[in-house]
């Protein structure tokens, strides 16, 4: 079957947004238990509880984070060339803190020693709270556009600092990402431990909770009016072979409510953003946290979306030089590429749901400090 | 023209981490099927030491696996950072082969180790036995895609340059996925995995029968190390990678490059054994020849003649030449002059659109290159000579050398004997390092055989990194080596306590140190003995059948 080039660029630009939704839903979920893990666990045999809740499943997850940028690579070639070497440094620092992970989990309980478990306790916070932030961080740099150009062999040049991304408003993004990803964390905690473990949690939920919509609603302001977004003026059609040079683009301070004016059922985004974390919030303090793991799941899923739907179809614009900025129509692989990657996200995705869902049923339970200490060696 | 120092680091930057990420791929790889066989034999027998075993080297297995994970990351992640023009120019080919890894491969290894070390108590027998499999499913799968893409690498086929998009596009599917280089390099490092993972277990199970403890559990994982072992080296050497080195220039580049070979000779090919090869003479110093050996490694065959390093520079000096038209009417076409004859011109010179982009290295525009930088690019377009001429003998000789340890070991297993040739035993305890030698060296021979290309004939490794400084490949470098030699100081610390604990680690209260233990609280009551508690002593074969309960 063949499907036409605009559409399948459509789908992609929809499929990259899944497979990040996944990635935060999931992985988003095991980073923020890990943020949460010094605070919410007093003890080792407590945060055992807490590790062993995500033991099994965080490998995962991260899966969802290692594919977004497998398809970036293979969808939007020039995206993920531009973006990973113009935020080198924030792309290292994330990697880095990425790296406690993977031995975290696994080195952590093999030796009995206190500073040793201690030390990748804190390994564990490190992967979990910096890359949450940095990706956040690096969404409000794409909200505010991005220094960067392409020279006439499309070889990018990134032309701001490392610094320069630290910018207040990507401060802001970074808040909300590393907010709604803990209170993801929390929920679960509340769901999968015993007591005291999973009332500490409820309350860090509840605060981390409020402070994310706080954040959410003033990025929200702040946007409208202070951020400029952009719009395009004229590009080729949706079907050409795409070249990010041949289109203009200008600075429209309202550019980001464009596609909010223009199809007015996008502000569902938002409204699932705070509907989801506020029932999440809510459901979590009746002690429904199952039912609050689903909203909070959805209140992430409408954060992303809404900035997704502000900028599109712009991928990462320039600041620097607008006319450079990589576009969902303009910065796509060929249509065969993507329509091979099409099929193989049609076929395995849905078969990747299905075994990961099974493997979340047979290790479903509460987890006990009694069940580690009686599987002490076997547990992480 | 990007800094040249830079580009020195990046490559540097990724040869470390990649070479440092193969630490732990290959035993990934093997132990995974290991672990199969040895959980399938505990599920039909029901016998317990199985699942001991399966436990027991699960636990090395997650050691080696976290790193992997880990350093894994890295490789993602730098296609981006340090090699973004690469990854823009071909991404459209390159970019599928990893996508689909993650989706097909990935998500099904990562699902389910978890459940690999969790699960016991929750999943029936055959569930974890379903699992450990999709493990080992996923990881050899993840190899097969990983290498398609490194194929395409070495061998870029099912592709075309496009002007208007300024990469290569991908044509057809199939051809990448069917690649004869792709095909040979899964065959061949797929079975170095699983030879690098027997003789890890035949080591440290030679460890424990020369130390006389948990004898029932060592000589049960030191047969199965010898049965999967002998089959793979096997596999390894008999469907060596030579063989994909008949197609395309690069393999052949290589080819010449791995045996010094300046000139063409007449077939079949005298083998250098040894020898001084130098890039700046053109020429091997000191070599001492065996008649005929290279032509049947190279080509298997006797009548078929392997060309020399000069006759393939002269072959690239012409492509160089017609590069620089190429290069010319590329420029043309995008600047506007998109006319049926620039058209035709371009795509007359197209194929060597590469060739021409070496002269990048010394000129922004090679169009306009003088004589003297074209002979600079010619001298470029091969790689240097000797460490190739020399990893490859390494390679081969620690090939051979397990061939010859698999072929006795699983015979004196066979006849049961192994417990008593000490030698043997030792050999296998000190060789553990040399499947890992031999993994590193191969690779090298792999990657650094393709230089100077990042994709064969078509960009050069110097076009292909990102447009950062000197100074940050100085800082991300230093970081990389701090943080990876931290992290492989703790990997050993832990495989050394574990690996020397053995199966006591397990905690079944059935191993040696546990049931030492036991003896010395019966035996020496009144007295404690202050050095008994952990130190492996050689005279303690009373629990040999205690591994066999249950």
């Amino acid at each position: 079957m063949i499907i036409d080039y605009e559409v399948l660029k459509l789908i992609w630009w929809v499929l990259v947004g899944v497979l990040f939704i996944g990635f935060a839903v999931t992985d988003g979920m095991d980073m923020g238990v890990g943020t949460l893990l010094p605070f919410v666990g007093k003890g080792d045999d407590e945060r055992r509880v807490i590790i062993n809740t995500v033991g099994p499943h965080w490998d995962g997850n991260q899966v969802w984070l290692i594919t977004a940028g497998g398809a970036i690579f293979a969808a939007w070639p020039l995206v993920y060339a531009t973006a990973f070497s113009g935020f080198y440094f924030a792309m290292l620092l994330a990697l880095f803190a990425l790296f406690f992970r993977p031995v975290g989990f696994d080195y952590r309980s093999k030796i009995e020693s206190k500073a040793w478990r201690n030390a990748w306790d804190w390994g564990l916070f490190i992967g979990g709270a910096v890359p949450a932030l940095v990706f956040g961080i690096a969404f409000g740099n794409l909200l505010q556009g991005v220094p960067f150009h392409l020279d006439e062999l499309l070889r990018p040049y990134y032309t701001g600092s490392f610094f320069g991304l630290l910018n207040p408003f990507a401060l802001l993004a970074g808040l909300i990402s590393l907010g709604m990803l803990t209170m993801h964390g929390a929920i679960w905690l509340q769901l999968r431990t015993s007591e005291p473990i999973a009332s500490r949690a409820k309350d860090w939920a509840k605060i981390v909770g409020l402070g994310t919509i706080a954040a959410f609603a003033l990025a929200g302001i702040w946007l409208t009016l202070g951020v400029d977004g952009f719009k395009v003026v004229s590009m080729p059609p949706l079907d050409a072979t795409p070249n990010p040079l041949t289109k203009e683009v200008i600075v429209d301070p309202y550019g980001w409510l464009t596609n909010y004016r223009q199809y007015p059922w996008t502000l569902l985004f938002p409204i699932l953003g705070f509907a989801g974390l506020g029932l999440a919030i809510s459901l979590s303090m009746r002690d429904r946290a199952g039912l609050g793991l689903i909203m909070s799941g959805l209140g992430i899923t409408g954060i992303i979306m809404t900035a997704g739907a502000a900028m599109f179809p712009f991928i990462m614009p320039s600041s620097s030089n607008p006319n450079s900025s990589l576009i969902a129509w303009d910065s796509t692989s060929s249509h065969l590429t993507l329509t091979v990657m099409f099929w193989a996200a049609v076929i395995f995705i849905p078969i990747i749901l299905t075994y990961t869902t099974w493997t979340y049923v047979k290790m479903w339970r509460r987890i006990t400090v009694e069940e580690i200490r009686a599987q002490d060696k076997l547990a992480y | 023209m990007l800094d040249s120092a830079m580009v020195e680091l990046s490559r540097w930057q990724f040869a470390i981490t990649a070479m440092y990420h193969f630490l732990f791929v290959p035993l990934t790889l093997g132990l995974s099927w290991m672990l199969v066989i040895m959980e399938s034999v505990y599920v039909m027998t029901g016998r317990q030491i199985y699942k001991d075993m399966t436990k027991f080297w699960g636990k090395l297995f997650g050691i080696n696996f976290a790193l992997g994970v880990t350093t894994g990351l890295t490789m993602e992640f730098q296609f981006g950072t340090n090699w973004a023009y690469y990854s823009h120019y071909v991404g459209d080919v390159f970019g599928a082969p990893l996508a689909i890894e993650g989706l097909m491969a990935f998500f099904l290894e990562s699902t389910f180790i978890g459940l690999f070390f969790l699960g016991w108590e929750r999943l029936s027998k055959r569930q974890h036995l379903a699992v450990t499999f999709l493990v080992a499913v996923g990881s050899s799968l993840s190899a097969m895609w990983i290498l398609i893409a490194n194929g395409w690498m070495q061998h870029p086929v099912g592709s075309e340059f496009s002007f208007e998009t300024m990469r290569m596009e991908m044509v057809s599917f199939s051809e990448v996925l069917f690649n004869p280089v792709a095909q040979v390099k899964f065959v061949h490092t797929v079975a170095a995995g699983y030879v690098t993972a027997a003789m890890f277990v035949a080591g440290i199970s030679a460890y424990y029968m020369l130390k006389g403890r948990d004898l029932a559990f060592a000589k049960r994982s030191f047969s199965v190390a010898m049965g999967f072992g002998l089959a793979s080296i096997l596999s390894v050497i008999l469907l060596g990678d030579e063989s994909g080195y008949e197609v395309g220039d690069v393999q052949k580049v290589k080819l010449a490059a791995i045996e010094a070979e300046w000139h063409t000779e007449p077939a079949p090919a005298a083998f250098t054994a040894y020898g001084r090869p130098s890039n700046e003479d053109e020429e091997t110093h000191d070599a001492i020849k065996i008649p005929w050996l290279m032509g049947l490694i190279a080509t298997r065959s006797l009548n078929q003649e392997v060309t020399g390093l000069k006759d393939l520079m002269v072959e690239h000096e012409i492509r160089i030449r017609s590069g620089m038209i190429a290069y010319e009417y590329l420029q043309r076409l995008r600047n506007g002059q998109d006319t049926e004859g620039n058209r035709a011109m371009f795509k007359d010179h197209m194929d060597d659109l590469g060739y021409g982009l070496l002269l990048k290295a010394y000129i922004d525009n090679p169009a306009e290159a003088t004589e003297e930088q074209i002979q600079m690019a010619v001298k470029d377009s091969i790689p240097e000579v000797a460490p190739l001429f020399w990893s490859f003998r390494v390679m081969v000789a620690a090939g051979f050398w397990m061939l010859l340890l698999f072929a006795l070991g699983f015979y004196y297993n066979a006849k049961r004997q192994v417990q008593d040739k000490r030698w043997l035993l030792r050999a296998f305890l000190f060789s553990i390092p040399v499947p890992w030698i031999a993994a590193e060296t191969g690779w090298f021979v792999a990657e650094f055989g393709r230089q100077p290309w990042a994709i064969g004939e078509v960009l050069p490794t110097s076009v292909a990194a990102s447009s950062l400084a000197a100074n940050d490949l100085l800082i991300s470098l230093s970081a990389f080596i701090i943080f990876y030699t931290a992290l492989f100081i703790i990997e050993m610390f832990l495989m050394f306590k574990f690996g020397r604990q053995g199966p006591s680690s397990l905690h079944t209260g059935k191993y040696h140190f546990e049931t030492l233990e036991k003896q010395q609280a019966a035996t020496t009551k009144p007295e404690t003995d202050p050095s008994g508690a952990g130190a492996p002593s050689a005279s303690a074969p009373a629990n040999r059948h205690l591994g066999d309960g249950a």
